[in-house]
């Protein structure tokens, strides 16, 4: 098995575990969660230098979930790469239990910053990106947006501060699905042209298919090699991704599947364990 | 409880600064003693004075340009990294254009972010009601985590700053634009983040105020003595969270009449936190509070509007006049329960 067939094979684990959870919680976003698992699955298995023994090492990599609402999916990478046990995951929005329906960095080893009041996370990676350039490390910082997070405005105060303080020390991954809550994004209130967009705002733009762990990785290392300027890898993706019946549904945003949709969606994943 | 940091000034060295001014100076000389001190401002570098700190520390100051949102969200990041941010903007915009950051980003992950709003209360007067701010303490009161401070002049702003930093977590400090009157010569006195500053003795009644409505008490304590013989007690509160219970609770025993001051709206500030304080502890007391009511402020010069409302020493006087004359109901076992 190469090592693409490897993350693949991750990545389908952490989808797995994703309807799992998702499930028993009775409630949770699997549809963006289930678009950014390969995103999630590249950096946590492959990119990201990090100690999950040592979540808190000052040289670690950063990864920021703007896009809070897919928890599960950093949830599932988080347990799978041992920052805490896979059981854990079960306890997904219960009472008193370490994970909450956002993520929260108080209460969840490997979280780097609490999100889930969409359109900020991008500030904060910036913030992280230019206290690594002043702290003279190497470490880099990663964002992962939503393609609906992209109508609040001040994703694109950051985008300006990205490319203004030139932080190529700073990734962003847009997550486009094409989904949002209420319909297609392109009817709620369009984003797109997503590339042209931040490349106007002085970024360096990449397209790739989301779901292709050769083309995420190969992109990740073109980010790196950028040098004056922030990149975003724009992914055209497929929300409820590995899922028949949530394919490509806006309904699947934020609803739980029931036991049997569950036992189908496991069923079609395939590859238990 | 936290002490200032170190550094001391006096109104001699520092003449003709208005409390932004000390602010900026004081950010530099602690900037000087600490490097992880970031400063960041949302195109008000100038006139909220943090500008100083960015001549002085050019790349350990962040302009994010008019985007205060994102200004409340870097920060964040640079405090999760490590850094201990000084951002600054005016009241009106930290307390609720980047209020979902502030609260979210910041207060929630208790991070080590210090804000420092000018232009608070009604001390930008004559800009316009959409740039007064009357409602940033009320709206900041309500954030688990924070510290609000509302220093009465430069010398305790001066002191407010520095403490900032040795408290872990975030910090809201609301001062004004301008002059304020001045309170205190030198930063060397009892200042202690949560404990009230008495600067008047008294048993007839206390006066609790914050801000530039402390100089007005004082003021008014005086007239009160020599023309009436009324004996004022005189707090001044400058942490409005955690509030000092135990001042209170002494003004409540020993005069049972008090009347709170704030250039704020009536509800939610000063005066609701110390209400709060007496209605909990089941004692009579004949109470007051003035501050802006319920309504969007007029325009005017600050010392004008602070007259119209009241909050200034004629004000206050003419309201200890009449608090003086009101009943309230006994309670025979007064004594007992303390």
């Amino acid at each position: 098995m190469d090592r693409y067939e490897m993350l693949d094979e991750t990545t389908n684990k952490i989808r797995r575990h994703v309807i799992e959870m998702i499930t028993e919680a009775s409630s949770g976003h699997p549809g963006g969660s289930l678009s950014a698992a390969d995103i999630v699955t590249a950096l946590y298995f492959d990119v990201l230098n990090i100690k999950p023994e040592n979540p808190k090492w000052e040289d670690r990599d950063r990864f920021v979930l703007s896009k809070g609402h897919a928890a599960p999916v950093l949830y599932s990478a988080l347990a799978e790469r041992g920052y805490f046990p896979v059981s854990e995951l079960m306890g997904l929005r219960k009472a008193g239990a370490m994970l909450q329906g956002h993520p929260d960095m108080k209460g969840t080893p490997g979280v780097d910053m609490s999100t889930g009041s969409l359109g900020q996370g991008l500030s904060a990676a910036n913030g992280m990106a230019i206290a690594g350039k002043m702290d003279k490390k190497d470490y880099r910082v990663y964002a992962l947006l939503g393609d609906g997070e992209l109508e609040e405005g001040q994703v694109w105060e950051a985008a300006m501060t990205s490319a203004h303080y030139k932080l190529d020390n700073l990734t962003a991954f847009v997550d486009h699905n094409r989904l949002q809550i209420d319909g297609p994004v392109e009817n709620v209130m369009n984003p797109n042209p997503i590339g042209d967009k931040f490349k106007a705002f002085g970024w360096n733009v990449i397209g790739i298919n989301g779901h292709d762990m050769k083309q995420i990785l190969d992109a990740v290392c073109k980010a790196k090699d950028t040098k004056g300027k922030p990149t975003v890898i724009v992914c055209e993706t497929i929300k409820g991704k590995g899922v028949s019946f949530m394919e490509n549904e806006a309904g699947w945003h934020g609803s739980a599947p029931n036991k049997e949709q569950c036992e189908k969606a496991l069923q079609e994943l395939g590859g238990g364990r | 409880m936290i002490v200032g940091g170190g550094l001391t000034y006096t109104i001699i060295d520092t003449p003709n600064l208005s409390t932004a001014e000390i602010y900026g100076k004081v950010l530099c000389d602690l900037g000087q003693k600490h490097s992880d001190i970031v400063g960041l401002s949302a195109d008000l570098a100038k006139s909220t004075k943090i500008g100083v700190f960015g001549e002085k520390f050019p790349d350990r100051f962040f302009n994010v340009g008019i985007a205060e949102q994102n200004m409340f969200g870097m920060a964040a990041g640079m405090a999760k990294a490590g850094l201990v941010p000084y951002i600054s903007t005016f009241a009106i915009f930290a307390s609720m254009r980047a209020l979902d950051q502030f609260h979210t980003d910041i207060c929630y992950q208790n991070l080590n972010v210090k804000i420092i709003a000018t232009h608070a209360g009604l001390s930008f007067g004559q800009a316009g009601t959409t740039h007064h701010c009357t409602e940033d303490l009320s709206i900041t009161r309500a954030m688990a985590n924070l510290k609000v401070i509302v220093p009465a002049d430069g010398m305790e702003t001066a002191n407010a700053v520095q403490a900032a930093y040795e408290i872990p977590g975030p910090v809201y400090i609301r001062i004004n634009r301008g002059f304020d009157m001045k309170l205190y010569e030198t930063t060397e006195y009892d200042f202690l983040v949560g404990k009230a500053v008495k600067l008047c003795e008294g048993t007839d009644l206390t006066i609790i105020a914050c801000g530039s409505c402390v100089y007005q008490a004082v003021e008014a304590a005086k007239i009160l003595d020599s023309v009436d013989g009324i004996k004022v007690r005189v707090l001044d509160m400058h942490t409005i969270k955690p509030i000092d219970r135990e001042a209170v609770l002494s003004a409540l025993q020993e005069t049972r009449r008090i009347i709170t001051v704030e250039d704020h709206n009536i509800y939610g500030g000063l005066g609701s936190a110390v209400a709060e304080v007496i209605a909990e502890s089941g004692k009579a007391c004949a109470f007051k509070r003035l501050g802006i009511p319920d309504t969007f402020s007029i325009i005017g010069l600050h010392e004008d509007l602070m007259a119209y409302y009241k909050i200034d020493t004629n004000g206050i006087v003419e309201t200890v006049r009449e608090l003086l004359g009101k009943d309230f109901e006994e309670d025979e076992n007064w004594n007992d329960e303390v």
